[in-house]
């Protein structure tokens, strides 16, 4: 174990994969003299040439479509997208080429690529540059969307998307860029679809992934101090989805709140809440919440930005609410 | 529209005293406001808001008992308040109406995160809701409205819904103490936990087959039926048969019937016992009582009911006054009542009043039965069928018909040798029946 931050896990990867596979290569804006726009890519030009971390114009749609058709050929791209608002310029690329390959042309071409993106606001980047589109793309089969929270999980499932032989959407984000974190050492291959217990707990489930996670995480601890056991289902991967985990979580607690960094409407709340209705309505004892970020564009002022994103006092409050309304006894303050 | 519950404050709690409004109908009130103060077994606690907007109505005056999950206010847009300022201030409206949030509603499982009280994003929503095409989408109120013309079904979790069916209680019998009464785990618990253990399931021997019991759900008549029965239970009982030769009164039935064609009335048996009973019952006042914990009460009016099986269960329409009234009157009024609870209409005036009944399976062919006394009344009559015994008149072998009648009586109320003077008397006014109209 090494305790690492989420940047250098990442850095970190990419070197192992960059090392062990001649296929590997690394394309995208910025990514090699100037190691990239939140360097995670920080000496690997200087270490692996230019053939192997390829910087490009400013134009998504093409460096993503040359790196879908250098997967199709064989090589393993690993594409910076500087942030997750910019992949709307290469989305036909994503949702109507790399995503369709597989299946359109019977099975006959893969395309093992890594399409490696930051979403999420609260830097000030204002509403075009703060958005949490990940639903957008957990929404099409064809693709995988994995949204790690901390340092472990992202060596783990980068070094799984990249030997993924399918187009895997990886979900970083600026929050967590600096979060630090226990990382094992050596080769860690994670298993893409799984969902983890990220704390175990009997009297409330609290569904999130990525950055929401490490909010929820400090949320349940303050309630641990009252004597309310919250448990946090970590989703890690959007697509595919780990349903059985979540009901299996739900089933145990009776109640159930989801924490999204993205919109309510259509959010991935809905899709969990559905999941819950479908298969651990009998074990419900009080309705499913979320708590997802205003449906405004996000504001530039930071007051103003910080009111519009989901956080931990809106996450307790709800927590606290859905107790309330299933008659919890338990606690403290029972 | 929203009601606000008596909530449960404690696991011992099973109604709470209203002991203090602190806000006013009219008054506009947000969530967590405390509404009033409660006072419970153990202490005064607030009464919150679960919602904001207009108090329109308070439902239980200060210093109301009322049971949890009873309905003590209710709080709306001010739309129906009684005395809501002109115009409410906007505010305090229900924020949700902004359509913005249709996902506001708590029952729709709906939460965001800012729009709520600590934050105050009215700004942002105010906004939103001026913006093109995000009008359709409906206000929570509207959601609400809609849901309130289908509230008669029980708002219960679905959680608290399967322990109920897997124990066979009906989630109607269940007081919830979640918002708006819903029903949740903890009320389904105390209700088994409160519940006498159902009968222990029948042992299964190896390779039977296995034929599942079925749940069957039971109606509001067979509910409170059941209480009654139960809580008779309790009452210390015993029993009294005697037999009574039949013939004058079936007689005198035929006659009174004969002279009565013209009027369209049609005294039947069961009248007549009423008629006895009655008349009886005035000069036993002792049988016309009820227990009172540490007294008797005697009823001033003799209250005859007669227990009346109806498609939706037993039901005890009560004849009024029955010793003032003649036999024609009572005849019509039987007639009516016994009407009207087939028909389900009886109001509860009219079921509700007894201080004697009257159950008759005679014309099921039973020759004798005891009957379950319904509280607070002290007796109750079952009456057989009349059936011809062999009997010696002047030297001849006769058919008689006779019948057998018992006497449930609460022992608290009457001792055996009261009773059994009341039954005496009953018997000589039947055997007697020109006793029945003076």
């Amino acid at each position: 174990m090494t305790e690492l931050s989420y940047r250098q896990a990442l850095n970190d990867t990419l070197r192992a994969e960059l090392t062990r596979d001649e296929n590997v290569y690394l394309i995208g804006e910025e990514i090699g003299v100037f190691e990239g726009s939140y360097k995670i890519t920080a000496g690997l030009l200087a270490e692996f040439g230019p053939k192997r971390v390829v910087d490009t114009p400013i134009s998504e749609e093409g460096f993503t479509g040359v790196a879908i058709g250098s997967a199709m050929l064989g090589l393993r791209p690993v594409v910076e997208i500087m942030t997750l608002n910019f992949s709307l310029i290469a989305i036909d690329q994503i949702v109507n080429h790399a995503a369709k390959m597989y299946g359109m042309f019977g099975g006959q071409v893969r395309v093992p690529m890594v399409i490696r993106t930051p979403g999420g606001g609260g830097q000030q980047l204002a509403a075009t540059h703060s958005q949490n589109l990940e639903v957008w793309y957990a929404h099409i089969p064809g693709l995988k969307v994995v949204a790690p929270s901390n340092p472990a999980d992202a060596k783990a499932l980068l070094t799984a998307a990249i030997r993924d032989d399918d187009p895997v959407l990886f979900l970083e984000n600026l929050a967590l860029y600096n979060a630090k974190g226990e990382v094992p050492d050596g080769e860690q291959v994670g298993e893409i679809g799984k969902a983890a217990v990220a704390r175990e707990g009997s009297d409330i489930t609290v569904v999130s992934y990525s950055r929401g996670v490490v909010t929820a995480l400090d949320v349940a601890e303050q309630f641990a101090s009252d004597g309310v056991s919250v448990e946090v289902v970590d989703l890690r991967s959007l697509r595919p989805l780990d349903r059985d985990t979540v009901c299996e979580s739900v089933r145990k607690t009776s109640r159930a709140v989801i924490f999204e960094d993205d919109l309510l409407s259509y959010g991935i709340g809905a899709e969990i809440s559905a999941t819950i209705g479908e298969g651990a309505f009998d074990w419900l004892d009080a309705p499913v919440r979320r708590v997802a970020a205003a449906e405004v564009p996000l504001p530039y002022s930071k007051p103003l930005e910080s009111a519009a994103m989901p956080d931990a006092a809106a996450l307790s409050k709800v927590i606290r609410e859905t107790l309330a309304a299933s008659g919890f006894t338990g606690g403290r303050r029972g | 529209m929203v009601d606000v519950v008596m909530p449960r404050l404690s696991d011992t709690m099973e109604e709470g005293e209203l002991s203090k409004w602190l806000k006013n109908v009219g008054d506009a009130v947000e969530k967590g406001d405390v509404l009033a103060e409660i006072e419970t077994d153990k202490a005064t606690m607030d009464l919150e808001a679960f919602d904001s907007g207009i108090l329109e109505k308070q439902l239980v005056e200060a210093g109301t008992v009322v049971p949890i999950g009873t309905p003590v206010a209710v709080i709306g847009d001010g739309s129906g308040a009684n005395e809501a300022p002109a115009k409410a201030p906007r505010a305090k409206a229900p924020r949700a109406t902004a359509g913005e949030k249709p996902g506001a509603k708590e029952d729709a499982a709906a939460q965001q995160s800012t729009p709520d009280g600590d934050r105050d994003p009215e700004p942002l929503d105010e906004e939103a809701t001026r913006r093109p095409g995000r009008s359709s989408a409906p206000s929570s109120q509207q959601s609400e409205e809609m849901g309130s013309a289908h509230s008669s079904r029980a708002r219960m979790s679905p959680l608290a819904r399967k322990i109920a069916k897997d124990h066979g209680l009906d989630p109607a019998t269940i007081i919830g103490s979640g918002p708006q009464g819903r029903v949740i785990r903890a009320d389904v618990e105390a209700a088994i936990a409160s519940s006498p253990p159902a009968g222990a399931p029948a042992r299964r021997d190896a390779g039977e087959t296995v034929r599942d019991d079925e749940v069957v759900p039971v109606n509001r008549i067979r509910k409170v039926a059941a209480k009654r029965l139960t809580e008779s239970q309790a009452v210390p009982h015993f029993f009294l048969t005697s037999v009574v030769a039949v013939e004058k009164l079936l007689d005198f039935r035929t006659e009174l019937n004969e002279s009565l064609e013209s009027h369209g009335t049609k005294v039947s048996v069961n009248d007549l016992f009423v008629r006895a009973a009655a008349v009886t019952l005035r000069r036993h006042p002792e049988a016309n009582s009820s227990w009172n914990d540490d007294s008797l009460i005697r009823h001033a009016r003799v209250n005859i009911g007669i227990a009346v099986a109806t498609d939706a269960g037993l039901l005890v329409p009560v004849v009024h006054d029955a010793d003032t009234k003649d036999l024609g009157s009572i005849a019509r009024e039987t007639v009516a009542l016994a009407g009207k609870a087939r028909d389900g209409k009886l109001s509860p005036d009219e079921m509700s009043g007894g201080t004697f009944s009257i159950s008759n399976l005679g014309m099921f062919g039973i020759d004798q039965f005891t009957a379950v006394i319904n509280p607070p009344e002290a007796a109750i009559l079952a009456v057989g069928a009349a059936v011809p015994v062999p009997m010696l008149r002047d030297g001849h072998l006769v058919e008689v018909p006779k019948l057998k009648i018992t006497l449930t009586v609460d022992h608290r109320v009457m001792d055996g040798a009261v009773a059994a003077g009341f039954l005496r008397d009953l018997v000589a006014a039947l055997e007697h029946p020109l006793r029945l109209i003076v």
